[in-house]
């Protein structure tokens, strides 16, 4: 299991094939790979997002994603997980967020990362701050609800 | 004898400030904590609180050492 907040660019796919590859025990015993992946919108409320700012607790973020990971990994018969998030400055079509979970069959895997995703999006301390492309910035007051 | 406070987001920009100090003597709750840095013009009803990095609520109480954080609601994801 990997968690990590990162500030630098993300390539999602190449990470989830890297941490495959990395790991023994994912070699022939996983039948199903759910990776769900976020990326920035450029629009908002109607409006032309340009940039965005993703700030962090640090430690806390850490802390709470470890903390759901080892709850999902209890709670479902998955084989492991990876969650990796984006913090720093990021424009349009950017990678947010990549949340894969690897198991023997898919219902675990669905299941499992879609509460991953669910629980990081609505208690994970991380907070969005948006540029317009009137230059005006904005925090984004709460997350769409799915 | 102090506990560390911290603000995040929003909150730290809206308040001027990212951290400060309150003397444990001066705070036995969260609640205690968030009067004495931010008084009653702000209001908490949707500022979260966490202790020591642990989600808690205004009513807990606080100790020596500790690190008393606000913050919005979250957005990542």
């Amino acid at each position: 299991m990997h968690v990590a907040v990162i500030d630098t660019a993300l390539d999602p796919l190449a990470e989830v094939q890297r941490y495959q590859g990395a790991q023994p025990h994912l070699q022939g015993q996983v039948g199903a790979t759910a990776i769900f992946i976020g990326s920035m919108r450029d629009f908002n409320q109607d409006q032309t997002v340009v940039r965005m700012e993703l700030e962090h607790y640090p430690g806390m973020t850490e802390h709470y994603l470890q903390k759901i990971a080892q709850q999902a990994l209890q709670q479902w018969p998955i084989a492991d997980l990876l969650i990796l998030h984006r913090v720093g400055i990021i424009i349009p079509n950017d990678p947010i967020v990549v949340v894969a979970v690897w198991s023997a069959h898919r219902a675990a895997a669905y299941a499992a990362n879609r509460f991953l995703m669910e629980d990081l999006k609505s208690h994970a301390p991380f907070w969005k701050k948006e540029t317009l492309d009137n230059h005006h910035s904005r925090w984004v007051e709460k997350n769409t609800p799915a | 004898m102090t506990i560390q406070v911290r603000f995040f987001a929003r909150l730290r920009e809206q308040l001027g400030m990212a951290e400060t100090v309150v003397s444990a003597s001066q705070a036995h709750t969260v609640g205690d904590v968030w009067l004495y840095c931010v008084g009653q013009t702000y209001p908490r009803h949707n500022v979260l609180c966490a202790i020591n990095l642990e989600y808690v609520g205004f009513d807990d109480p606080v100790k020596d050492g500790d690190e008393v954080a606000f913050f919005p609601p979250v957005t990542g994801g």
